[in-house]
């Protein structure tokens, strides 16, 4: 087993209560960045740790903070995103529910670092039960006297509030969430101005994932050093995966960055490989949004290289022969599984879930759907393979924000990838609808 | 004063200038088509996505280009900013792209549509779009509805720009329609069958870029190239009473505001002229408005067909630069 920073007293009873937590060593980053560290050394810290955001985009978390403007006289305003919906993903949910404080103490040394004052954890409306425990536990951390007035004494106040969104997917984006809670129509806002501009209530605000808040309590406790010599060059630091669909063993898993794919999947101490000694077919490495990968290309990337669990091994060879690590939701298909299908699936969620506002996102989520839904249901015509594609180029990269990009990866690597398989549903439509699983049946695996 | 470069054409405009506004100033060809942007409201833009421009260098400071196609209406413009619009083949591709995803859920009705001939989605269709569709799907469909006594709404033909509910926000002082719902099943509608009554309200049928807002008081009476515009005033206490009136021989069909080319209510004394319910819905005797003369109509537009040339507007399309 690899190192653990974020669940390492996931197992201990009560570590959901605020004493047991104190007793494992809980809210020492607090005390340690309090009492002997300056809001600009914890901002360091976390640069020089290299911490990519665990949201999906992994963008620099120290690089981040350092862009936030400081005006005099303006409040500042740091945001957790817990609006966690990417299918596949349930990570953030795991650490909310198990081991809340961990997320309240991230966030304390967060907002201090950033010099904010009042500071939210946006949670999406599924997650009802995950907003009890959090205020419980924000309760208690009031009643010790961690958030507050005067903080252990050193004269910073924080006050943390927990509100719901109503189960919106868009709400994940950073510029919608500020709208969601301001109170306005989950819409992204057109940037720019960015939120460390001009964010909630036009004051300057970052908005950063559960996992990223969280992993700022280990880098203060160990120092940036320390934390920096796990992982590999360029991904630092350990990353929760959630780990389903057709794996022995399912679930959320702490791992060290640069680990081989082929041993998560295989593992003994990990997935233990595909249910009922099936194949794997395709992965999805990072959820819903980032490309499949199919299953020569899993363990090994095009070049012939060994594929790790990393920011820049799982997107070696672009999104010709790449994925992305994006939120971390680890999804395998086994050799039963129909990638139309599954596609068809994510198209109609993104259709679902587009905001429509900017129209190419309105009008080509639903219009892939549609399709898809033909195609899917042996109603489709090979002219259609192509004009999705086609479809695709023309909303990725034109709309407001990235959840256009997001319906399109999938539906494009889909077809680069499994194009015979949509094609066995044109050519097969009798069979199409009968059977779900398409042409997998007739291929044999290396 | 910073210097700008669209398609070739070199500019110097004022700092906060936005790229669309950059490209109106200079004129002629090199203007991006807006759906969703309109000056006179602000928070409007960015929506559409049909202004789209290609920003080839970011300043003369940081002469890096955007990666993504910018939309020009939020965009503002840096010193040393070149810009291609029509001369990038990524603008034209996406622009295609838009006018395709705008119209496969249009429901297609120009002929009975009482915005045909004003449309802005006609004109973009007409210059960007195909003769043809791919999409073979059912089209989604809603139910005309009254929201008010005087105003129809024709969701099927939106295309959510969100004009109309930022002139309820902006210019009245309660604004009871909004936007339900998500994705491509998105809706202009009220809360619970309110009807939208304010002295400005009308105001909405006049930004609509398409025929989703429709005036009741002139629905199906004529279509508009039949009609003759002129530019008309009279003393009104509510609003400042600079309208266009469209007369058929000697009576009034219908008041709107003073449109510019840009399809934009014109800026009259300092502010933009918007026209009051009672100048734009019961004042339609000829007695009450002062007739100033004929409205300078673009003489490509149909509208002008039948009073003021003899060219045929179809040539337009032959030779595009005689289109704006």
């Amino acid at each position: 087993m690899g190192r653990k920073l974020l669940l390492e007293h996931i197992n201990v009873p009560g570590i959901e209560t605020f004493d047991v937590y104190r007793k494992h060593g809980g809210y020492s980053a607090v005390e340690k960045a309090l009492k002997t560290m300056s809001p600009e050394d914890v901002v360091e810290e976390v640069k020089k740790s290299g911490l990519r955001g665990r949201g999906g985009a992994g963008f620099p978390t120290g690089l981040k903070w350092s862009f936030i403007a400081k005006p005099e006289g303006v409040e500042r305003h740091l945001l957790c995103n817990a609006d966690e919906s990417e299918p596949g993903t349930f990570k953030d949910r795991y650490l909310m529910q198990y081991i809340p404080h961990l997320l309240i103490e991230g966030m304390i040394v967060s907002s201090y670092a950033l010099g904010a004052n009042l500071s939210y954890i946006y949670i999406r409306g599924e997650y009802m039960f995950v907003l009890d425990i959090l205020e419980k536990a924000i309760a208690e951390a009031y009643e010790k006297g961690f958030l507050g007035k005067n903080i252990l004494g050193s004269g910073y106040d924080l006050d943390l509030r927990v509100t719901p969104g109503a189960g919106a997917y868009i709400c994940g984006e950073e510029t919608a969430l500020i709208e969601s809670l301001e109170g306005k129509r989950g819409n992204p806002r057109i940037k720019p101005p960015f939120p460390a501009v001009k964010g909630l209530w036009g004051r300057p605000t970052v908005v950063n994932n559960v996992e990223s808040i969280a992993t700022v309590v280990p880098i203060i406790n160990m120092g940036a050093d320390e934390y920096g010599k796990i992982g590999t060059e360029q991904s630092h630091g350990t990353k929760l995966i959630s780990a389903c669909g057709n794996l022995e063993r399912p679930g959320v898993y702490e791992i060290e960055l640069g680990m081989t794919v082929e041993e998560f999947i295989y593992g003994d101490d990990w997935c233990r490989g595909i249910k009922n000694g099936k194949k794997l077919k395709a992965l999805i490495p990072g959820g819903s949004s980032v490309p499949i990968l199919p299953h020569y290309l899993i363990t090994k990337t095009a070049k012939g290289e060994v594929r790790n669990m990393s920011y820049e091994s799982l997107s070696d060879g672009g999104f010709a022969t790449g994925s992305m690590l994006g939120s971390g939701g680890f999804i395998a298909f086994d050799e039963d599984q129909c990638i139309v299908r599954n596609t068809w699936n994510f198209a109609r969620f993104y259709a679902h879930e587009s905001c429509g506002q900017c129209s190419p996102c309105r009008e080509g989520t639903g219009w892939m759907d549609k399709v898809l839904h033909r195609l899917e249901h042996g109603k489709g015509t090979l002219r259609d393979i192509d004009m999705l594609e086609k479809v695709n180029k023309r909303i990725e990269g034109n709309t407001i924000c990235p959840l256009g990009d997001a319906a399109a990866w999938p539906v494009a690597a889909a077809i680069r990838h499994f194009r015979e398989e949509f094609e066995w549903h044109v050519s097969n439509p009798e069979e199409a609808q009968k059977h779900n699983f398409g042409l997998s049946r007739e291929v044999t695996f290396s | 004063m910073v210097k700008v470069t669209i398609d070739g054409v070199e500019i110097e405009v004022e700092e906060g200038t936005t790229i669309l506004n950059a490209a109106r100033q200079a004129g002629g060809d090199i203007v991006p088509p807006a759906m969703c942007y309109y000056t006179g409201l602000e928070g409007s833009g960015g929506k559409c996505r049909s202004c789209l421009v290609e920003v080839a260098a970011g300043s003369e400071r940081d002469p890096r280009p955007m990666p993504k196609l910018m939309a020009s209406c939020r965009t503002e413009v840096q010193h040393g900013m070149v810009v291609k619009n029509k001369t990038s083949e990524r603008v034209i591709d996406a622009r295609e792209g838009v006018t395709e995803f705008l119209l496969i859920n249009h429901p297609l009705d120009c002929p009975i549509c009482d915005q045909a001939g004003e449309c802005d989605l006609q004109d973009l269709s007409f210059k960007h779009g195909v003769e043809w569709s791919r999409f073979e799907e059912e089209k989604r469909t809603f139910a005309p509805r009254d929201i008010g006594d005087k105003i129809k709404l024709h969701m099927n033909r939106c295309i959510m720009c969100y004009r109309c509910v930022f002139v309820a926000q902006q210019l009245t002082n309660k604004r009871v329609h909004g936007v339900l719902n998500r994705g491509d099943r998105s809706e202009i509608s009220t809360y619970i069958e309110q009807a939208l009554d304010s002295d400005f309200i009308g105001n909405v049928i006049d930004v609509c870029p398409v025929g989703a807002l429709t005036d009741k008081t002139f629905r199906f009476k004529s279509r508009v190239w039949f009609l003759k515009p002129m530019n008309a005033h009279r003393d009104c206490p509510t609003c400042q009473g600079i309208a266009t009136v469209w007369m058929f021989g000697n009576e009034i069909y219908r008041v709107t505001g003073r449109k510019d080319k840009y399809s934009e209510i014109e800026r009259h004394n300092g502010k933009t002229a918007w026209i009051c319910d009672t100048c734009r819905f019961e004042t339609k005797d000829v007695a009450k408005w002062v007739i100033e003369g004929p409205r300078i109509i673009n003489r490509y537009s149909v509208i002008s067909t039948n009073h003021y040339t003899n060219e045929n507007p179809l040539d337009a399309k032959k030779d595009p630069k005689k289109l704006q």
